[in-house]
């Protein structure tokens, strides 16, 4: 039992299935709540950066016009819509290891993540066409917001990506031997994932429409 | 949904899935709109209202129920209450500081 | 012996006969040792990540200390050649034997930097918090190994980098422990974005562990162990996992940001006509210096509880265990702790009183800051009332431990003429502070985390320290930390700027210099003092094993064999009663453990 794995130290430890009889829920669901409430307080800096820059500059944008001119608010709402969709094929592919169809779970999580890359890709075309007008992070604290603020939320969703390629390929063996836990980690997963959209949804309209 | 075998416990799931597409597709609908609601070009204020309170709206739903908060426990509640209290102080306190300082 | 009898004697009499169980338990952990780098050094075990913590924090004190040891020579005598020490430390650093002005910047934003995040922090909750907490509530381990493991091995290279910013061109980074800038951005060595580099990896290191915390803390309570019966140092952890959890990231930020100014030339901290050496600077502008000092404070004032608390959580056992009492105001402490926690997240711009706050917004820190010393009071003052009518025992924790008190009044009154705007427009930025948040941090906290270590250290080695090398090391450590720290008041008060390179350029800084030498040798005699203290540590491990429980305490890490085994208790224990039973009328010893059954 505890013996086969070499990290056997879980074996010992109460919860990492069955839910807590008084919190009534297991130590995973904790620890990811957790660490989105360390997310939300990242964030809470970021945004709190935008909104001192914003509020102390005499014009935003600095350089004049809008925000909308400025950046390319149709790529942007198709990549709002491109996160939607995977935040809703990862609500499935859990919904589907509820139901014990480990082949529809695949076929979701799998289009979850290649959905995230079609994110990251119309991300870099929006880049690259910045780059190509010259205007870099240190253009004026307009790009330097927007830069950052995309570019540590592509973090994120690369971050989304290793953990859901993980869980689809050899973090998928789990089920065969604890497929509840294996659940609760899709779900986990999921949660992690939908606050990474979470924040694109404010994201979206505070850059690209305002 | 062509499950081989049913079950009570697939049928409630059935009621989720549901919901989930209805999310999904006012998601789709207000994204929409608050692109469309840009195009009005209305004056500063009242569309950062407006834009922010559709991302409210949009966040609510992906927290209610992608992320199931609508039937979590108590403790998740807790930490959330917490976090929130401490998110708006760091969204606004440093602005009012900053503001209130550049115009004495 | 059978093992149902082992199985109640164990439960009842906290682990007397163990050690037939503590054999048989350890084989059904995982039968086989683990090879030498899976045990010691990639190790899931908490308490073998605890020790880790716990050397390599006392490791990075010892060096932090030896920075200031060094500032201290230039201050006591500005520009006098420092002998052979001058010469090893290179031509750059101190040409001719004498501390150039930028070492001695480097030193001191170094010092601070490496005493709060690489020293204090890992050891009060990296080590503390990992070996102890689990241990008290009766949890096999925490609750993620592996997070926990990650979390030591994010620390480690983020400390180690920050050591080798040293050993860059132009040195670490030289604009204080704050690094506010726009000083910080515009400085040319690659040394601050190394700091900025080796910070994220802090932070991450501390973010893993506190989201560890207090899902442990919340998850894996053994049975009957409820809120209210929690040890007061479980407490103090988890509030103090709470304010790391949520004021680390906005630091975590600001450093991205401040990296984002450093490396592709963004304005996020740079005002627009920004002008240096007569030069209008070519970037962009419209950006906040001011918005780093509030980023970096509201981490750095939740940080200063972070420091304290864990420290208090200490002293509490300590106390309690060496007066044979119970705790005074144990519920009253619990809240008090929670309310500073709170609180601790709305005081920080008085750090920034000088920056040309406006009125309304200094007057609500300013009445915020008085708000949270109430907490502080009520804290002292249980601790305080639970000596009153103690039969004391004074062991070298309790000697550490009742030290702390005063020392800790000292640091947090001398801190309210900080917290009024009126008196801190005299006192900002001078000694005074530096006495200040020394006292409540160096003669506090660290002596708090000595007494911790005496306390502790038969829990994990199954021997007891020297206790004659003990009370040499606290009545040295004693004298030289107050020799340290008290004349820095006068200093302060007689307006002598911390900072400085040179006090003796000013005639105010000239008059009052022999204080400088009196700081300076108690300096170099508190590590003397503190020879005593790593001989004993080391050579104590050679002594005869202690009895079980030699403390006769009465929480629940008593109940584990020491040093505990892998999965800590023989069986699961159970929780009968409150933490601190000592001296229960009508019980025939003066204390009464949580995990002893009813007769």
């Amino acid at each position: 039992m505890a013996e086969a794995s070499p990290y056997a130290a879980d074996a010992l430890i109460p919860h990492t299935v069955e839910p807590h009889p008084v919190t009534g829920i297991p130590n995973g669901k904790l620890g990811i709540w957790l660490f989105l409430a360390s997310e939300v307080m990242l964030f809470g800096a970021l945004f709190s950066t935008y909104v001192v820059i914003r509020t102390t500059a005499p014009h935003w944008p600095p350089e004049g016009g809008l925000s909308s001119e400025i950046l390319n608010v149709p790529l942007a709402t198709v990549n709002t819509a491109v996160l939607i969709t995977s935040s809703i094929t990862m609500v499935l592919s859990w919904a589907s290891l509820k139901m014990q169809n480990l082949p529809r779970f695949r076929l979701w999580l799998g289009s979850t993540i290649a959905l995230a890359f079609v994110f990251l890709v119309i991300k870099y075309f929006e880049y690259t066409h910045k780059f190509e007008l010259g205007h870099y992070p240190s253009h004026d604290n307009f790009y330097a917001v927007y830069f950052t603020l995309t570019g540590l939320h592509g973090v994120h969703v690369i971050g989304g990506i290793i953990v859901n390629t993980f869980l689809l390929t050899a973090g998928s063996r789990m089920w065969a031997t604890e497929p509840e836990r294996f659940t609760n980690r899709i779900e986990n997963a999921g949660l992690y994932w939908h606050f990474v959209e979470l924040v694109w949804i404010f994201l979206f309209p505070s850059l690209y429409l305002l | 949904m062509a499950t081989t075998h049913e079950t009570t416990s697939h049928e409630e799931f059935k009621k989720h899935l549901g919901k989930y597409y209805v999310v999904f597709v006012a998601l789709l609908c207000l994204t929409a709109i608050t692109v469309g609601v840009s195009y009005l070009h209305l004056n500063r204020p009242l569309a950062i209202t407006v834009a922010l309170i559709i991302a409210c709206v949009k966040a609510g739903m992906v927290a209610a129920v992608f992320m199931h908060l609508l039937d979590e426990r108590k403790v998740i509640y807790a930490v959330l209450i917490l976090t929130v209290a401490f998110f708006f102080l760091v969204l606004f306190l440093p602005m009012f500081t900053i503001v209130e300082g550049s115009t004495v | 012996m059978t093992a149902p009898t082992t199985h109640g004697a164990t439960t009842h009499a906290g682990g007397n006969e163990h050690s037939h169980d503590q054999d048989h338990g350890h084989e059904h952990a995982h039968g086989h040792e683990l090879p030498f780098w899976r045990k010691y050094i990639f190790s899931v075990d908490h308490k073998m990540i605890g020790l880790q913590y716990g050397l390599t924090a006392l490791v990075f004190l010892l060096v932090g200390f030896s920075l200031m040891m060094l500032m201290r020579w230039q201050l006591a005598y500005p520009g006098r050649p420092l002998g052979w020490v001058g010469k090893l430390l290179g031509e750059n650093a101190m040409p001719g034997g004498v501390m150039a002005p930028e070492f001695y910047n480097q030193l001191g934003a170094m010092h601070g930097t490496i005493m709060v995040f690489m020293g204090i922090v890992p050891l009060a909750v990296g080590a503390f918090g990992n070996y102890v907490v689990p241990l008290q509530i009766g949890a096999p381990d925490m609750a993620f190994p592996r997070l926990n493991m990650a979390s030591y091995w994010a620390f480690l290279p983020g400390g180690l980098l920050m050591i080798y910013s040293f050993f860059m061109p132009g040195g670490a980074a030289q604009s204080g422990w704050t690094n506010y800038p726009p000083l910080s951005v515009l400085t040319q060595v690659p040394g601050q974005t190394m700091w900025l580099f080796a910070m994220v990896l802090l932070i991450t290191s501390s973010l893993l562990g506190s989201i560890n915390f207090i899902v442990t803390i919340v998850q894996l309570r053994a049975k009957g162990l409820g809120f209210w019966r929690l040890p007061f140092f479980v407490h103090a952890q988890f509030v103090t996992s709470f304010l790391l959890l949520l004021a680390f990231p906005p630091l975590e930020a600001a450093a991205v940001l401040q990296l984002m100014d450093r490396l592709a030339g963004t304005s996020f901290f740079l005002p627009t006509g920004l002008v240096v050496s007569g030069e209008q600077l070519k970037v962009a502008g419209g950006g906040s210096p001011l918005l780093w000092q509030h980023l970096f404070w509201f981490l750095a004032h939740p940080e200063v509880y972070v420091l304290i608390l864990p420290a208090m959580g200490i002293v509490a056992e300590v106390i309690a265990n060496n007066t044979r009492k119970p705790l005074w105001g144990y519920r009253l402490l619990v809240y008090s702790v929670i309310f500073l926690g709170f609180m601790s997240f709305v005081v920080w711009a008085h750090h920034m009183f000088m920056t040309g706050m406006g009125t309304t917004m200094s007057t609500f820190f300013q009445t915020t800051t008085m708000i949270i010393s109430i907490p502080s009071v009520i804290i002292l003052t249980c601790f305080l009332m639970s000596l009153y009518g103690g039969a004391i025992r004074f062991t070298t924790p309790m000697l550490f431990a009742t030290a702390f008190l005063p020392m800790f009044a000292i640091g947090g009154l001398t801190g309210l003429p900080l917290g009024l705007t009126a008196s801190d427009i005299y006192l900002h930025d001078t000694f005074y502070v530096i006495g200040h948040f020394h006292y409540v941090v160096a003669p506090g906290t660290i002596f708090a985390l000595f007494a911790g270590i005496y306390y502790w250290y038969p829990k994990a080695t199954g021997k007891q320290m020297d206790p004659t090398l003990g009370k040499i090391h606290f009545w040295l450590s004693f004298l030289c930390m107050n020799g340290i720290f008290m004349p820095m008041f006068f200093q302060g008060m007689a307006g002598l700027s911390r900072r400085l390179y040179d006090p003796t350029i000013y005639a105010h800084g000239r008059a009052i210099q022999s204080l400088n030498v009196v700081i300076s040798w108690s300096a170099w005699g508190l590590f003397l003092a503190q020879l005593p203290f790593i001989w004993n540590f080391f050579s104590s491990l050679a002594r005869a094993r202690a009895v079980e429980n030699p403390w006769s305490a009465t929480t629940l890490e008593w109940a584990a064999p020491s040093p505990p085994t892998h999965g800590n208790f023989p069986t699961p224990p159970v929780v009968y009663r409150e933490p601190y039973e000592y001296s229960v009328p009508g019980q025939t010893s003066d204390f009464h453990p949580q995990f002893a059954g009813e007769a």
